[in-house]
């Protein structure tokens, strides 16, 4: 402690560090990603390889001129961009043109964080609005998929990856479903073995699930990773999913395949637990974890598109100051139960 | 503007114009009359007949309402504005629908929700009845058109962005993939901010020359 700093320092919480400071968490989180993004490129080739790269490129570097705009240091050595980058990209269809990586890596961070007042003050967490705009602007590309492990993939492009600046992409490859879009659509479940290994389509970085949750073991290990939070999701949607498969097993599919399936994995370890629009006590990621697996399934299996995990987050990034309202520690001394007198 | 009533009442002030198209812009400075703003601009055509609509009901209440000021009482003033202004809306509404049936359909609702247009009754209430008939008209025009403009930057905005078209001429080359967004809800709150954006600036920047 300081003895010099003679006044009051009147902070919110949370009060008690951990020594560690926002750099070391947010590089250690780009390590727990490193494996999932090599097994995009693996399994994608060449068009995950420029996706992730240009999404990364863009959230940097609007991060960096926005700083010099608004005159104040710039902040990107703290990794975060870096991360908000590397997520979105990681959302992203592999053969999505980088024309509209590009766009949503802006937005991502000018929209859904420097709006706010940068790090710390983001109520959702920004690589999501970044992709959540792009869904809404571009609902066709962002929904074509192409197929993993293609044998000409480490050289050669899909048609739409180089489309130019605010053209219509043309999807002339072979285009496929993702499992979810399968299941839902065609009633098809894809093997689990696949989904867990990451043999299906889908989005660059959501298809190998073993790897996303050895990320988020090493994050949890390392306490840079409210467990809580995807341990909530997943039990939400285990107990959801398993009901209703129960009840009606042809139409529903069992809690495996929505555990492995789609978005589900990827968000539920490294965007909902985004520091900064999660609740801060351990009721309230429970009840927040709660309500992202309750959002996933109902949109999963009566919403219109296949896939919910992102509208999930992001309306429990909005309930979570509520959430943390609701479950406010009571003040010692006050309330609690009346003494009969 | 003079708050005494008829001060002013034989001169007619073109500053009572000006004012609304600029320095108390209806929609980017007094941020006023947002549901039709957000909801009906996803077109040019929707923008312009929202913006002449409202324009003319804007002009006939605040004459009749300026017209009518010493012989409505003060207790029941704001039901009598709405029951001027409602009359004039059901024209607008009848008309509209006579001109084009397309344009009708696609404002729906909003064309009768003129009447809650919080500008009217704001002009109503806060100038047109205690000014001359004269200045009310200025005034009418000056807000009927400054609000018409900026429903023009939105639309215009949204419809090229959103469309690639401007009144439905195409604009832009023939392969411009369309962001989707802008012709939902959405893209309404973000073009919105971003003219309050360029508006602000402006204003921030005009001040500060002032200053020097």
């Amino acid at each position: 402690m300081n003895l010099t700093q003679k006044t009051l320092e009147i902070r919110t919480s949370p009060h008690i560090l951990s020594g560690m400071s926002t750099d070391t968490i947010m590089r250690n989180v780009v390590y727990a990603l490193l494996p999932v993004a090599a097994f995009a490129v693996y399994a994608f080739g060449l068009a995950a390889a420029l996706v992730i790269s240009v999404s990364t490129i863009s959230t940097v570097l609007t991060e960096h001129v926005l700083c010099r705009l608004t005159k104040k240091e710039s902040t990107i050595g703290d990794w975060s961009a870096a991360i908000t980058g590397l997520l979105y990209g990681l959302t992203l269809p592999p053969g999505l043109p980088l024309w509209m990586v590009f766009c949503g890596g802006v937005i991502a961070i000018a929209l859904g964080k420097f709006m706010f007042g940068g790090l710390g003050y983001n109520p959702f967490n920004p690589a999501l609005v970044g992709r959540a705009v792009m869904q809404a602007a571009f609902p066709v590309a962002i929904t074509t998929w192409h197929p993993a492990f293609t044998t000409d993939r480490f050289y050669n492009l899909p048609d739409s990856t180089l489309t130019l600046p605010f053209m219509a992409p043309v999807f002339k490859a072979v285009t496929t479903a993702t499992p979810l879009a399968q299941m839902k659509f065609d009633h098809k479940i894809a093997d689990s073995y696949d989904l867990a290994m990451g043999f299906v389509s889908g989005s660059t970085g959501e298809t190998c699930a073993v790897l996303i949750l050895l990320g988020g073991a090493y994050l949890a290990w390392r306490k840079m990773m409210n467990w809580r939070i995807p341990a909530a999701i997943f039990l939400t949607v285990i107990v959801l999913s398993e009901f209703f498969h129960y009840l009606k097993p042809e139409i529903y599919p069992d809690s495996l395949f929505m555990l492995l399936s789609g978005g589900l994995m990827l968000g539920a370890v490294f965007m909902a637990t985004d520091m900064v629009a999660s609740p801060m006590t351990s009721r309230g990621v429970m009840i927040y974890g709660a309500l992202i697996g309750i959002l996933v399934v109902v949109i999963r299996l009566w919403g219109g598109l296949p896939e919910g995990v992102m509208y999930a987050i992001l309306i429990a990034n909005a309930a979570s100051p509520h959430i943390d309202r609701l479950v406010q520690p009571r003040v010692y001394g006050t309330g609690g139960v009346k003494r009969k007198t | 503007m003079s708050n005494h009533p008829d001060a002013a009442a034989k001169t007619l002030d073109t500053n009572e114009f000006i004012k609304g198209l600029w320095k108390e812009n209806p929609v980017f400075i007094q941020v006023l009359g947002m549901c039709p703003t957000l909801a009906v601009t996803n077109s040019v055509i929707n923008a312009i007949t929202m913006g002449l609509a409202t324009s003319f009901v804007l002009i006939m209440s605040n004459l009749l309402v300026s017209s009518l000021r010493h012989v409505i009482p003060k207790q029941v003033r704001i039901a009598t504005y709405i029951l001027i202004i409602a009359s004039f809306v059901t024209v607008a509404d009848y008309v509209i629908q006579a001109v084009s049936l397309d344009v009708y359909k696609s404002l729906g609702a909003f064309i009768a929700l003129i009447v809650v247009n919080c500008i009217i009754l704001g002009r109503a209430e806060a100038f047109a009845s205690k000014n001359s008939v004269g200045n009310s008209l200025l005034d009418a025009l000056g807000m009927g058109v400054g609000f018409t403009f900026a429903l023009l930057c939105l639309g215009g905005v949204r419809e090229i962005m959103g469309n690639g078209t401007f009144l439905g001429y195409h604009v832009l080359s023939a392969h411009y993939q369309p962001w989707i967004i802008m012709i939902l809800p959405g893209g309404g709150f973000f073009t919105l901010g971003a003219w309050l954006l360029l508006f602000n600036y402006l204003r921030k920047r005009k001040e500060k020359i002032s200053m020097q």
